[in-house]
């Protein structure tokens, strides 16, 4: 890593730091309801709302009432996302005249934006209204990051919380942490993003003129939109002459804010965050890379204070920390390396004060290496899953970091809320095998952790594997699985790996030579995603449900310190054993091979 | 579960109209309120024309102008209505052959140039619209445009460290230059 890595990373993480402690502590004081201003602000609104649903915010909820309320809550929201895309063309804000969205599409684009993955098959420029953009995934941008944060809190209140037998108030829970957390922090990201360049517009989109006349050729199409073919089935081009540029224009901020502010990722166009309408300016891409690990990062606070020791968050930040240090040093190495392919063709690589050098296929001028290897490090540690490059051109080893950094179960800050919930389980399997080899009863917390809630958390933690290895056995196994892929060799098979780790983890990055938008495709990432998703959440809540009914255990003497070194190591051990023992093996047949061929066939 | 649906209901309707429908349009407002020329694409206006925007690439082929990045747009490079990447993994031969024809016609249009090609001048951008290159990539070419333009290269020099842009605070960002902009003032130089 270069001296301008080291200050780009050392800035991020400096930043990171500081926003830690006054955004947890006001994620707290938000979901602990207490009278800070802002809520003070929205109590009236707060409670017509309220009203309306027809809920009193004192009422408690069990933890079965809060999960099945949450899917369901989900599950309207898919079914609104999946009407919108199909109904588009008969609805307004369709300037571009875009028609409806195919079934099997649409039914994957709602989960996916639902599950906050945001996988996306489509591309946003040629397939989605400003409508369905705005009302429907954007939305679901708000409350699939609030459905984490939610889970998330709950799981604490579990912590926090004794010989009680509720956990909340989902509605106020979803309600707060859209009105005083997401909303007001997207508004303000927004309009940084617009003086960035980050369109926000509903015109249409705009024809500009070229300054050099383009010549080049395209499928001639019949009237009705199909490629017109020859005697012998060739599809039939003509050649073009033309000096106009057609620009996509939409409300690109609104919605690039909080896709990444709620570790979404979906983007509004194909090309995701490397589009200069997306993501501007280097300050553009340093910010939306900030916002991305922004709430996780501070939830780690809020945990801690929540549950009444604020060391217990920091010894979870620090564990975050020191694998996101490991994954940003072995991606920035790897990209800056570049391929030796094109060492052998002439091509100048090296850093220099003129030019990044490094792996530039599929990359930006404006970001180069370091800024685009630690986006990435970044968007896969989280669960975000924004793109300021190609990843399907990035080397062997800088996208086994991505994928690992997802294998890992997205705990290098994770998702808004998933984050800290995946940590939590990581740190109850932690403790209890601590306890096997002590030989004491385990605890976490004050709370004795039991058969049922070891039961719990390896269904949340298995369910993932489960789902990745065996939708990547079936799709390898298929041919409809197989044709889809778009590079030869191994590198084949990490664009299918990659896309069942992206869905089971609700990612939504893609190595985008997979021809993701098939049938096949469509509903088995479709159900990957739902069952990684909701899955573990389900388990999560019933641990959460368990831990606040029992008392706590005051410390003592014999009790293990949960915010020192001893445990932070413990607590990686657990989460790099847990992921190198599941993945190690689907890793060596696909970029470990990769990167064996790439450099031996370079020196050999 | 019954007494669920109004509450789930009511509370995605509420959240539609909110965070889909009013905050969006608020931010419209407030963008074309604030920064009217960014939220609308950032258009260069020249000479009484809209030529293009400054954050979107446009394709160049003659070898009188700067070439941009290369673009893996389809049907043709820098289709701003398809933008993407090429997909072509390290080791893919497609991208060796591509990033060999390249170079091939960098050497065609300035034979005598010898150098080291500059990476992100044969490698396709992550946007296929990519509207800036390297100082290294800008500089390689500024003999090239000197030549067929009967100008002294000492000029387009000047003009690429003039209209370059460093790392923001000195940490943000890579050394590079606005393609379009380096070639509409090209146009203005008179021999």
């Amino acid at each position: 890593m270069n001296a301008g890595a080291w200050l780009l990373n050392a800035a991020f993480l400096g930043l990171i730091l500081a926003c830690v402690k006054p955004l947890g502590l006001y994620i707290a004081n938000v979901m602990e309801g207490r009278p800070i201003w802002p809520l003070r602000l929205g109590a009236d609104l707060e409670r017509r709302v309220l009203r309306l649903c027809g809920v009193t915010a004192t009422q408690e909820m069990g933890w079965a009432e809060y999960a099945l309320g949450l899917l369901l809550f989900n599950a309207l929201g898919a079914a609104l996302v999946y009407a919108l895309q199909r109904l588009q063309a008969w609805l307004p804000l369709n300037p571009a005249r875009l028609p409806g969205v195919a079934p099997d599409l649409a039914f994957n684009t709602a989960i996916s934006f639902t599950t906050n993955t945001n996988w996306q098959a489509y591309s946003g420029e040629s397939a989605m209204s400003y409508l369905t953009q705005m009302a429907g995934l954007g939305v679901q941008n708000f409350l699939s990051a609030a459905s984490g944060l939610v889970v998330a809190v709950a799981l604490i209140r579990g912590f926090a919380r004794h010989s009680v037998a509720t956990l909340g108030n989902l509605w106020v829970d979803l309600l707060r942490g859209v009105l005083y957390i997401l909303l007001p922090l997207a508004a303000v990201f927004a309009l940084v993003l617009v003086s960035q360049g980050v369109v926000q517009s509903l015109a249409a989109y705009r024809d500009v003129t070229t300054l050099e006349v383009q010549h080049y050729s395209q499928p001639r199409l019949a009237p009705d939109g199909t490629p017109v073919l020859d005697t012998s089935g060739q599809a039939l081009t003509e050649a073009v002459t033309t000096r106009t540029q057609t620009l996509p224009m939409g409300p690109v901020a609104s919605q690039e804010a909080i896709k990444q502010l709620g570790t979404n990722g979906g983007g509004f166009f194909n090309a995701n965050s490397a589009h200069p309408f997306e993501n501007p300016t280097p300050l553009s891409n340093f910010l939306e890379i900030l916002a991305m690990a922004l709430i996780p990062a501070a939830l780690t606070y809020t945990f801690g204070r929540m549950v009444g020791d604020t060391r217990q968050g920091w010894a979870v930040l620090a564990a975050m920390l020191v694998l996101f240090g490991g994954a940003v040093l072995i991606a920035t190495h790897y990209e800056q390396a570049g391929n030796p392919q094109l060492a052998a063709l002439g091509v100048d690589q090296r850093a220099t004060a003129q030019q990044s050098g490094g792996n530039m296929e599929g990359k930006e001028t404006r970001f180069g290496i370091s800024a685009s290897a630690l986006f990435i490090t970044v968007t896969t540690g989280t669960s975000t899953g924004a793109t300021d490059a190609d990843l399907d051109s990035f080397t062997p080893l800088g996208s086994l970091v991505a994928l690992f950094n997802m294998q890992l179960g997205e705990v290098v800050f994770g998702g808004v809320g998933t984050g800290l919930y995946s940590m939590l389980i990581f740190a109850i399997i932690g403790v209890f095998i601590a306890g096997l080899m002590i030989g004491r009863t385990p605890e976490y917390l004050g709370k004795k952790i039991e058969a049922f809630e070891m039961k719990m958390s390896a269904i949340a933690i298995l369910v993932m594997p489960t789902v990745v290895l065996v939708g990547t056995a079936i799709a390898v196994t298929l041919s409809a699985g197989r044709s889809a892929v778009g590079n030869p060799g191994p590198h084949g098979f990490v664009e299918i790996l990659y896309a069942f780790t992206s869905a089971g983890n609700n990612n939504g990055s893609a190595l985008g030579g997979l021809s993701a938008n098939s049938v096949f495709y469509n509903l088995a990432l479709g159900a990957t995603m739902w069952l990684g998703r909701f899955w573990p959440i389900v388990a999560v809540l019933a641990i959460a449900g368990a831990l606040a009914r029992k008392k706590r255990i005051p410390a003592s003497s014999g009790t293990m310190v949960t915010h020192g070194p001893t445990f932070v190591v413990l607590l990686l051990g657990t989460v790099l054993l847990v992921g190198a023992l599941t993945f190690v093996p689907a890793l060596a047949l696909g970029p470990v091979v990769e990167h064996i061929m790439l450099w031996g066939t370079a020196h050999g | 579960m019954p007494a669920m649906i109004r509450p789930a209901a009511t509370l995605l309707l509420f959240m539609t109209l909110l965070t889909g429908i009013a905050y969006p349009i608020t931010m419209c407002g407030l963008g074309a309120m604030l920064f009217t020329g960014q939220a609308q694409g950032s258009p260069l206006y020249w000479g009484g024309r809209t030529m293009g925007s400054r954050l979107i690439g446009q394709n160049f082929s003659d070898p009188r102008y700067f070439w941009g990045r290369p673009s893996a747009t389809t049907p043709q490079p820098y289709n701003a209505l398809a933008s993407g990447g090429s997909n072509l993994g390290p080791l893919n031969a497609a991208l060796t052959t591509a990033v060999t024809e390249r170079i091939a016609a960098l050497r065609a249009a300035d034979p005598g140039n010898t150098a080291a090609v500059p990476v992100d001048l044969v490698t396709a951008s992550g946007s296929g619209l990519d509207p800036e290159i390297s100082l290294a990539a800008a500089n390689y070419q500024a003999d090239r445009i000197a030549r067929l333009r009967g100008l002294d290269p000492g000029r387009v020099r000047a003009l690429i460290r003039a209209k370059s842009r460093g790392k923001f605070l000195g940490v943000l960002g890579e050394p590079r230059v606005n393609v379009l902009e380096l070639n509409l003032v090209l146009d203005l130089l008179k021999s």
